[in-house]
């Protein structure tokens, strides 16, 4: 198979874990590997994916300094051979950049694939459709290249950073655009938006009592900024949570990545708002009808199980 | 300001009725039923507002069969001006790129200043819009989920990760792919698409749109899909046993597996 | 002693005969009343038609007799009702006197045919009258000391809304003290001057003639002139003052009343006598303006006495949603004077969404009918409801919640767009049909009795229990009976009610289609909300419908159906009546007669119950779109079963289950309160 790169994001400075799933992805792929950084003042980002890929191409430009889709888009046109496969996260970055890329390089694309395997020219992938309750094998020809996002998860992580890599500057080339970054805007605070969240630590009827709803909100707290606390119509209409938060036809509809059903017996209602992400059930009635849609469940007292996960989480 | 959006009619997964067929390689169609793709429904409900306020039309555009003119219909019910219904043997079997090919095709024909898609479909790629800007080297934002129509440009913003949103300014003309959630689309009811029963929609075919059939279509496509499968843990939960620090190991794992702890 | 002079001989400031005064005050006083009235009108003639309220002549005049006549509404509220029977029946006697005086000012000794003092029925009407004046007296002063001292929170307005109507309230209780207090006293001084009238004792005409014996000639003189002026003033000003504002009930009532709904549970049609047809060349859909009420509705909005009763039994107002049926009105009617002015231009129109309504008030209401069968006056509220939403439908304004479940009902014939074939599923169980064979339509099955399952029963997994119960109970009193399975619909009970008018006739037709096609001879639901809906909203459907509790009623009757004791004899149980069953067809009695067929069950009643039941927050599409609200209808209504001290609560229908399980749960009641429908305590108790 021809070169291999993988573009890797960055944060505040902080490489993204996400490398350590791309190496080993781009690895599966080819011999040939590559990552590649773009930004502004990125050696420690560079250096840190060298310790994850052999060799990383550094692309350091003040007009790279936020991840404008177009802008990078040019660069990596600038650095990457034709017929070479290009993999991304899939993530809303890869959804701006990654489908225009592969028409500039005249490559196929595919993205979220949730398995990868390679034969000959062909990259075999595994997709999901209807919110995962069907999935489809989806074959790319990669003859003349490939641009490719992998859900997170796709492969085990590599976590050990002992390639001891290179790295290599390119220059940006002309990344002029006609579509020019602005500024985040951060959600208000105390403005909850359910909708958004990656995960979702919902609570029902098991949670017992108001003064319960803390464990819900601890757990969502280590889980990270992704996650929040919502719930099913009880909870709201006992007044412990308000309603934006509450889950259901008669509330809000939900896609999360991962949607935990804490002592949700799991009502017609309830589940007619959630429409996709995998479902982990815990219930300490083994018959609860959530256990029939849940992905994962657990037969468990939340009150007591819910804080141990949280201290579990805190301790990684 | 001329708005192009383009849709898609999809099979309606609100309730979760997708089975599997006798022979176990394709989902079982025939109680499918088919309607507009809802993010293309927040794409048309945004261009009739911006045209509301700046003036223009809105054009909506579909590629698929005869049956496809029921959710051109159904836009134009809501209020875009013209359907065009992209249709022709040769389109058949196209991947993303073929679809975006064929769209190309319409986009020339038409002198559009903006043009939408869904932020997906059903099959979740995503990927038909960037491709389009690409090929029209147009401007590409994906997951808008606010629009300011101003001189030449518009500000939008895009959804992205953690809630936040990104705002960028974009030159027209430019291909937007619509979030949900961008506006609260109006409804349709059988009624209003009565009213558009007898309007005339074109049908354009690879000829009208001077494609080369090869380039699209089956022909085309470089991304193939095989068949359809049931993942192994589709039925009921996976039952996590052990005692509750085994169990909150594995489930740390599958936290993580499924991106709900990075 | 010299008698009085009259009015009408008497010199007005020594030279302007009384006679000529009396004239000019008829002459000034009927042409401006009539000239309101005709502005009054004006909106009337511009608005939408409706010819079905000339139809059924007997049920309007029984109507007039029982509703206006007999005020049979009125002691629902029994004081503020007394009051208003005994000022009601006191205007009635005294409509005559007055028409009599007000000629008496031209011609003294006018009396109306056959009301002459001398002749035995006007001696008779003579005592009558001056005790109902006297009745009508007091009935204002203790009206008025009600509204402006103790102000009875039902009157209350709220800030938003403008200044509350106190002031009107009593200051109209002034004026017609005053016109007791004139007219008695006129008649009173001419007995003080020695005319020779027998005065009823103990009535204001009575003390008035005692306290002036014996005073001047020239006072009495005076008195009497001033007192038939004051009178005449009153009387004039009292007329033109009624169209101006909540009184104008008292000239409207009778007509309101006499064109008031005859017929119940059906939705008006989207315009009185439009065909299927006639419904696609319809350029807009329902009420946006006010010219698009019909002319009945704004007869309505003229009519509303402001008593609040509606909006003290509507549910939604109860639980703090932004809905008050009395403002409906109130707003409405306030928008009639302000465009259609006595004086002056016209306005023009406004969308009312937006401007006196807002889209959340006019979702709020679930159609439970508690204003309706509460109103003295025959004013309706659904059906303008229904037209309002038909309007929002119409310009696509469906809030986001709701258009799923619309959407899935056009495609799939059921909110949850689930799948056909699913749909009598329950009915395929092994388990069950072991047990209970049901006939399939879609099977080449045919019987005379179809049991119409409708959405929810067939689909909802809790729900699914009532399908069962029913086929049971069918089958054990040996009903042949088959279902539609996958040809049935939903009934669209919910559908027409939320506006979508264009989707409910989809629904109708397939179902009419599809029940016709059957062969059935008789339909019987356990839903009913279906019942309702087949029953009143399907006039093209011509079979009997029957509720499953008439079926077991009858049952039991004949011997068919035998039950056992009840099972626990320690649990008392309450009847929760649900609105399409009871209000809406007055099915008060089967469900309770079917419970109580049951040896040993105990039944006590909740403190609102049959027409004045508590609707559970509604069915259908409630499901989906639940607006803001302080709490639950449902969770009042478990509390209301356990202060009644039952501990099981039952229903006759599936979504009054749905939200009564819930709200036991919310309410805590866990322990204490039960739900069960009323199919399965049947069952339970069935000898098989």
């Amino acid at each position: 198979m021809a070169q291999v790169f993988a573009y890797l994001v960055h944060n505040d400075g902080v490489l993204d874990d996400s490398a350590m799933e791309l190496v080993v992805a781009a690895k599966a792929v080819g011999d040939d590997v590559t990552a590649i950084v773009t930004g502004s003042g990125i050696d420690a980002v560079a250096d840190d994916a060298a310790k994850i890929f052999p060799k990383v191409i550094k692309i350091d430009d003040a007009g790279l300094a936020y991840p404008n889709a177009e802008v990078v888009r040019k660069a990596l046109i600038n650095v990457i051979p034709a017929g070479s496969v290009v993999l991304f996260t899939n993530n809303t970055f890869a959804m701006d950049c990654a489908p225009g890329l592969s028409i500039k390089m005249d490559a196929a694309y595919v993205s979220d694939i949730i398995s990868l395997e390679v034969d000959g020219t062909t990259l075999k992938t595994v997709r999901q459709e209807f919110g995962g309750e069907v999935n489809t094998h989806v074959n790319v020809d990669a003859s003349n290249g490939a641009v490719i996002a992998l859900r997170p998860g796709t492969f085990a992580a590599d976590e050990s950073k002992s390639a001891g890599g290179s790295v290599e500057a390119a220059a940006a080339g002309d990344i002029s655009a006609k579509r020019t970054f602005i500024e985040i805007v951060e959600p208000e605070a105390g403005d909850v938006d359910i909708t958004k969240a990656d995960l979702l630590v919902s609570i029902g009827r098991g949670i017992e009592d108001e003064d319960n709803i803390e464990i819900a909100h601890e757990l969502a707290e280590a889980l990270g900024a992704g996650a929040e606390v919502s719930c099913s119509r009880p909870i709201v209409d006992a007044k412990w949570l308000e309603p934006s938060r509450q889950v259901g036809t008669s509330g809000c509809t939900v896609k999360p990545k991962v949607y935990m059903a804490c002592g949700i017996s799991g009502s017609f209602q309830h589940l007619g708002g959630i429409k996709g992400g995998f479902m982990i059930a815990i219930n300490k009635n083994e018959n609860a009808p959530i256990f029939q849609v849940a992905d994962v469940g657990i037969v468990a007292d939340i009150l007591e199980f819910l804080p141990e996960l949280t201290e579990a989480v805190n301790d990684l | 300001m001329e708005i192009l959006v383009c849709v898609k009619r999809v099979p309606d997964s609100a309730e979760n009725e997708i089975e599997m067929n006798a022979e176990g390689n394709d989902i079982e169609r025939d109680d499918l039923v088919f309607s507009v793709n809802e993010w293309d429904n927040y794409a048309v409900e945004e261009a009739i507002q911006i045209v509301d306020n700046v003036g223009g039309t809105v054009t909506v555009v579909t590629v698929g069969d005869d049956e496809s003119d029921e959710v051109l219909r159904r836009e134009m019910a809501m209020g875009a001006a013209k359907g065009i219904l992209l249709t022709d043997d040769a389109f058949e079997g196209s991947d993303c790129k073929g679809v975006a090919t064929i769209l190309k095709g319409c986009v020339d024909k038409g002198n559009y200043d903006l043009i939408f898609t869904g932020a997906q479909a059903d099959e979740g790629a995503g990927a038909v819009g960037g491709m389009l800007a690409a090929m029209m080297d147009y401007p590409y934002a994906s997951l808008v989920n606010k629009i300011e129509a101003g001189d030449g440009k518009l500000t939008i913003g895009r959804e992205i990760e953690g809630g936040n949103q990104e705002m960028n300014e974009i030159d027209l003309p430019c291909v937007l792919s619509i979030q949900t959630g961008i506006n609260e689309p109006r409804y349709v009811g059988i009624r209003g698409i009565r009213q558009v029963s007898g309007v005339e929609i074109p049908e354009l075919g690879a000829a009208d749109l001077g494609l080369d059939a090869a380039a699209v279509g089956e022909a085309g496509a470089k991304v193939k899909k095989v068949d359809y499968f049931v993942p192994e843990s589709g039925d009921g939960a996976e039952m996590l046993e052990g005692s509750n620090d085994q169990i909150i190991e594995k489930l740390i794992e599958i936290l993580k597996a499924n991106g709900g702890l990075q | 002693m010299e008698h009085l002079i009259s009015p009408a001989h008497s010199m007005i400031l020594g030279f302007i005969p009384g006679w000529l005064i009396s004239f000019l005050y008829v002459v000034v006083g009927v042409g401006l009343f009539a000239y309101i009235i005709a502005k009054r009108l004006a909106p009337l003639v511009k608005a939408a038609p409706d010819n079905s309220r000339f139809a059924n002549i007997p049920a309007r005049l029984k109507n007039i007799a029982v509703v206006w006549l007999g005020q049979i509404k009125q002691p629902r509220y029994m004081f503020a009702g007394v009051l208003h029977m005994m000022i009601f029946f006191g205007f009635l006697t005294l409509a005559l006197r007055t028409c009599s005086l007000v000629v008496i000012g031209m011609f003294p000794d006018f009396a109306l045919p056959g009301l002459a003092a001398d002749q035995p029925v006007g001696a008779v009407y003579n005592v009558l009258k001056d005790y109902a004046a006297t009745i009508v007296f007091f009935a204002c002063l203790v009206a008025a000391i009600r509204r402006g001292v103790f102000k009875p929170a039902r009157y209350a307005v709220p800030k938003e809304l403008g200044h509350d109507h106190t002031a009107e309230a009593v200051f109209v209780c002034c004026i017609i003290m005053g016109l007791m207090v004139t007219e008695s006293l006129f008649e009173a001084v001419l007995v003080a001057a020695g005319h020779d009238a027998f005065l009823p004792p103990l009535t204001l005409a009575w003390a008035f003639a005692h306290l002036f014996a014996g005073a001047p000639h020239g006072l009495l003189q005076v008195l009497h002139i001033v007192s038939y002026y004051c009178h005449d003033t009153l009387f004039f000003f009292f007329l033109c003052f009624l169209p101006m504002g909540k009184h104008f009930h008292v000239i409207t009532s009778l007509f309101n009343v006499a064109f008031m709904r005859v017929q119940r549970g059906n939705i008006k049609p989207m315009v009185y006598g439009i065909t299927a047809e006639g419904l696609d060349d319809l350029k807009s859909f329902g009420v946006k303006k006010i010219e698009d009420f019909t002319w009945k509705h704004m007869l309505d909005f003229y009519t509303c006495a402001d008593c609040g009763r509606c909006s003290d039994q509507c549910p939604a107002n109860l639980v703090g949603r932004p809905l008050s049926p009395r403002f409906i009105t109130i707003k409405a009617r306030d928008l009639m004077f302000k465009n259609y002015p006595l004086r002056g231009e016209m306005k023009k129109s406004e969308p009312l969404i937006g401007s006196i309504f807002t889209a959340e008030e006019i979702w709020s209401c679930t159609t439970c009918g508690a204003c309706e069968q509460e109103c003295p006056l025959g004013i309706e509220y659904i059906d303008k409801i229904v037209d309002l939403r038909r309007g929002l439908v119409d310009e696509g304004e469906v809030p986001q919640t709701l258009q799923k479940p619309l959407k899935a009902l056009g495609k799939r014939g059921n909110p949850w767009g689930k799948v056909e074939k699913k749909r009598a599923d329950w009915a395929k169980d092994k388990e069950f049909a072991a047990e209970c064979n049901v006939k399939i339509v879609e099977n080449g099955d045919t019987s005379d009795t179809l049991y119409f399952v409708d959405s929810i029963t067939s689909y909802d997994d809790r729900m699914i229990n009532i399908a069962r119960c029913t086929s049971k109970i069918l089958d054990t009193v040996q009903e042949d009976f088959c279902i539609l399975g996958k040809q049935e619909k939903d009934s669209g009970n919910e559908v027409v009610r939320f506006g979508e008018e264009m989707l409910f006739q989809q629904l109708k037709s397939e179902n009419i289609d599809a029940i016709n096609e059957s062969g059935a001879k008789k339909v019987v639901t356990s839903d009913p909300h279906a019942y309702n809906a087949l029953k009143n909203d399907y006039p093209e459907l011509e079979l009997p419908v029957e509720h499953i509790s008439e079926v077991i009623v009858k049952k039991v009757k004949d011997g068919t159906l035998k039950l056992k004791s009840v099972e626990d004899p320690t649990k008392v149980y309450t009847y929760h009546d649900p609105c399409y069953l009871g209000r809406h067809n007055g099915l008060y009695e089967a469900p309770r007669n079917a419970m109580t067929a049951i040896p040993g069950l105990k039944l006590v009643e909740m403190e609102k119950n049959r027409d004045r039941a508590l609707c559970c927050s509604g069915g259908g599409l409630n499901l989906f779109y639940e607006p803001e609200e302080n709490e639950r209808m449902a969770v009042l209504r478990v509390q209301m079963a356990h202060d009644a001290g039952a501990n099981v609560i039952v229903c006759a229908c599936p979504f009054c289950m749905v939200n009564m399980e819930d709200a036991i749960k919310v309410a805590g009641l866990d322990d204490q309160l039960e739900a069960i429908e009323l199919t399965e305590l049947i069952e339970q108790h069935m000898e098989k």
